[in-house]
């Protein structure tokens, strides 16, 4: 393996930056993903049938948290990269792991709100609208899901191997697809929830 | 347990096909044991990551399943040969159509075109892999393991029955209760996930990996051709993930996206369907364009004309493609506005498209031409061709689309498309580079003689089907009384239909026939060729290539050998291969467990088969295996061994 020592760790070697532009390339697939689910959301929007409309059901201050705390996390993962790129480990897995645990929270957030709707009558099977927003937040929730599984996974890498070429990378990779999440729920919270509060 | 929604009752024939499967695997299990070949299959094939070997078992599966389409077009044919005929109910003719159409796109066409491009486009670069070479097998079993999903579904539980397109409400749970569309959802899903991953793979592996000198516009067009293909891929199949995924709502936890009350849309499947189902037409048909502009330089030793030209209107093409996808139902009701926008981008596509046709005729022209067998299809295809081009834009025009509309004249366009720009393009194409692949040719007198039956019964076959369309008869009917007049028409068809068959019989016994007799080829250049792949030795080693070769122009190896200009300059040293893996096969086998769980609403498999999907991925994740160094002195000795020097 040849190493670029000209360039970041995560970029050093042929098939750490080639990992990256395939990662972008495939954030590319997410957004088709992510902009189909929005297209189908946008069309259900009004179609609540006699089903609660999304001003009977949405709350702004457990939304509010939610969004906090991924916006947050997304920032302590933005920290962890920087003292990854100085090679403190040790701060960067404090902040890597207080990224997971923001998650976390946003997920248990987000789990209850679902919980209550459901309690409210509103669930999958009620209208059309509403199996759209549950599909939609369903599939934000299971991707920030599979990323707090996917980044204990690496979190634990790290701890065992130390800052490498293979666990920069894989870090880098990491705190782009958070990223990616967090510019999702932006969306999520501005054109489902402000918009629908309105 | 209800027992009763696995089974598939009352048909001989079912009964035939599952005493065939069970035969058949029987045979093979046995077979594999008795040769004591386990553990050459695990290690050579199962686990293997080189993208020449995971591109020859798409093709073998792709060949195994034009088979399978082949014996279901076979048994339509057979059925609508003669007014009022007995042979399938309508029930099994739903089934079968739409199981032809799936197989025939989703597990003949795109694997075949995905196996050549796996085997060709690294070599053409002049790379030694793929980007990902691990996931590039991950990308082969979920293909594979989706397509097994749905070939089961007709004997466990029965095969969806909607149409290919499977259009809301007819396959909602309510008029589908069957198993089959669950079948549909999953199979495809997985499949899909197979694909997606593909096009990631070679978008970076073709913008990152080719040889120093080679900038893009002096790519060969083939890989040029799956590069848009592939970027067509990453964004279509998402759309093609959504649907299925709502559709898997619907039908399993009650959801209502597609449902006629509480708010649901049907036509928002028709819409998110064919959002993908039009561009997913031109990832099968792009490559195949860059595998005919590949044929025609060789065999006119010529340059193709109008290089530039070529790519940009592939590109116009992928751009167009996301542009026309309600030409598919201008007669459900969107308006005029609407019908005349789309009318119009699909008419346009026909600007590009003959853009394509001249510039391969210009190649011709003064040509020194070879009439090789991939060079008959690929003169065959321009004409064919263009009659469904010509009858798509009669179609695309959404006022006279009233009248064809879900007729066989529609039926016979596709085909007339589908065939030409796909079909003979694999075959073309499969006759090309065999040679590379297995180091001798196809003997050209065999190829020949199933050319001609192939070209002249496909005519015959679907020619028929244009006049019948406008005799008013409908497509996806499996019936029809005598004095409906259909019958001569459709009986000539069936003859075609026999005359194809027959063609793909003697292409088949030609790689028999070939494997045993052809005299083998030592210099790795049986057609005086223009482009990188032939600059090695064939079969091709592991590595590719000894040493990466270095690109100055267009056609590389052509101006090597013209000019006499080296292609490889530098020394050889020691090469990085990645090690195999047995963790790709594994995914797929779960995979294929947690669909069929899902499938029959068998949820503790599912959800343990999801944990298991999850724990695979982990182990790839922790798994710290860099691959391994292939020594000078090994290179050495397999490159004097293929140039056939005594070691
Ligand atoms: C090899 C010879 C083939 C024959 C004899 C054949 C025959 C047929 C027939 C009889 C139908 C049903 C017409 C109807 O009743 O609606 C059909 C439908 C179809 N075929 Fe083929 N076909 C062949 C090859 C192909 C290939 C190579 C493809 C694609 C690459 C293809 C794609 C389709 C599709 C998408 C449908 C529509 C299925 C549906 O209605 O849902 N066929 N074909
Ligand atoms: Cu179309």
């Amino acid at each position: 393996m040849k190493i670029d020592a000209s360039k970041p760790l995560e970029y050093s070697t042929e098939e750490n930056s080639n990992k990256i532009f395939g990662f972008w390339v495939f954030l590319g697939a997410e957004i088709a993903l992510f902009a189909t689910l929005f297209t189908v959301y946008f069309v259900m929007v009004d179609r609540f049938a006699s089903g609660p409309s999304g001003p009977d059901l949405f709350e702004i201050g457990p939304v509010m948290i939610e969004t906090l705390l991924l916006l947050s996390s997304s920032f302590t993962i933005g920290l962890a990269v920087h003292a990854m790129r100085h090679g403190y480990q040790k701060a960067m897995m404090v902040f890597f792991g207080l990224t997971l645990l923001m998650g976390l929270g946003f997920l248990g957030i987000e789990i209850m709100e679902f919980v209550t709707y459901v309690h409210e009558g509103a669930t999958l099977q009620t209208s059309g609208f509403l199996s759209s927003l549950f599909v939609l937040l369903g599939t934000h929730g299971a991707h920030v899901s599979f990323g707090f599984l996917w980044g204990a996974a690496i979190l634990i890498q790290l701890k065992r191997q130390g800052i490498t070429p293979a666990t920069a990378n894989k870090s880098f990779i990491f705190s782009l697809y958070w990223h990616f999440l967090d510019v999702v729920w932006i969306f999520i919270f501005s054109f489902v929830y402000l918009k629908g509060l309105m | 347990m209800d027992w009763d929604k696995f089974k598939v009752h009352g048909e001989p024939l079912i009964y035939g096909a599952m005493a065939s499967i069970v035969l058949a695997t029987i045979g093979i299990i046995v077979g594999l044991t008795y040769f004591k070949k386990w553990g050459y299959l695990w290690r050579e094939w199962l686990t293997t990551v080189d993208h020449k070997r995971i591109g020859i078992m798409y093709i073998l599966a792709a060949l195994l399943m034009l088979f399978r389409g082949g014996v279901d077009a076979m048994m339509m044919k057979l059925q609508t040969a003669a007014p009022d005929m007995k042979f399938l109910d309508s029930q099994h003719y739903n089934e079968v159509f739409t199981t032809h159409g799936l197989i025939m796109i989703l597990f003949m066409a795109m694997p075949f075109i995905i196996g050549l491009m796996n085997v060709i486009v690294p070599l053409q670069i002049g790379a030694r892999d793929v980007a990902f070479p691990r996931l590039n097998a991950v990308s082969f079993w979920l293909f594979f393991f989706g397509a097994m999903l749905l070939n089961i579904s007709f004997v466990i539980g029965g095969s969806p029955d909607a149409g290919w397109s499977a259009y809301f409400p007819l396959a909602s749970i309510e008029f589908s209760p069957t198993v089959g569309n669950n079948y549909y959802s999953l199979a495809l899903q997985i499949s899909g996930i197979g694909t997606l991953l593909t096009g990631v793979n070679f978008i970076v592996t073709i913008l990152k990996m080719r040889a120093p000198g080679m900038k893009l516009m002096k790519m060969p067009m083939f890989t040029w051709s799956v590069l848009i293909t592939n970027v067509i891929i990453v964004f279509a199949f998402p759309v093609l993930t959504v649907a299925l995924a709502l559709m898997m709502f619907d039908r399993l936890f009650g959801s209502q996206f597609f449902t006629m009350a509480n708010g649901g849309m049907d036509m928002l499947w028709a819409n998110l369907f064919w959002v993908w189902g039009h561009p997913e037409v031109y990832i099968v048909v792009l490559p195949a364009f860059g595998i005919y502009s590949e044929i025609i330089a060789t065999f006119s030793k010529k340059n193709l004309y109008g290089y530039t030209s070529m790519v940009f209107s592939m590109l116009i093409i992928s751009l167009l493609s996301f542009l026309v996808w309600a030409h598919h139902f201008y007669t459900m009701g969107q308006g005029v506005m609407v019908n005349s926008f789309f009318s119009i981008t699909t008419m346009a596509i026909a600007v590009p498209t003959g853009v394509k046709i001249f510039n391969w005729l210009f190649t011709l022209r003064k040509g020194r031409i070879t009439f090789t067998t991939p060079m008959l299809y690929t003169l065959a295809f321009i004409p064919i061709f263009t009659i469904g081009g010509v009858t798509g834009v009669m179609l695309a025009m959404a006022s006279a689309d009233y009248q064809y509309h879900n007729t066989m004249f529609l039926v016979a366009h596709f085909h007339y498309v589908l065939i030409p720009g796909a079909v003979f393009a694999v075959i073309a194409g499969f006759h090309y580079w065999f040679p590379k692949v297995f180091g001798f040719r196809l003997n050209e007198r065999l190829g020949k003689h199933a050319f001609w039956w192939i070209i002249i019964s496909f005519n015959v076959a679907f020619f028929p089907l244009f006049i019948l369309g406008l005799m008013g008869m409908t497509r996806r009917q499996y019936t029809y009384s005598a004095d409906t007049g259909f019958g001569p028409l459709s009986m000539l068809s069936f003859v075609g239909a026999v005359g194809l068959m027959i063609g793909f019989v003697i292409l088949v016994y030609n790689i028999y026939w070939s494997t045993r007799y052809e005299p083998r080829d030592t210099d790795g250049d049986p057609w005086d060729a223009r482009t990188l792949e032939w600059a090695t030795k064939s079969p091709i080693p592991a590595y590719n290539f000894a040493v990466v070769p270095t690109v100055k122009t267009r056609d590389a190896f052509w101006t090597s050998k013209m000019d006499k200009v080296p292609l490889f300059e530098d020394k050889i040293t020691k090469i990085h291969m990645p090690s195999n893996t047995g963790k790709p096969f594994i995914l797929g086998v779960i995979f294929f467990v947690a669909g069929f769980s899902l499938v029959f609403s068998l949820w503790i498999p599912a959800i343990i088969s999801g944990v298991g999907i999850l724990i695979v991925l982990a182990a790839m994740s922790f798994d710290r295996d860099h691959g391994f160094y292939i020594p000078v002195e090994e290179v050495i000795a397999t490159e004097k061994k293929l140039r056939g020097e005594t070691v």
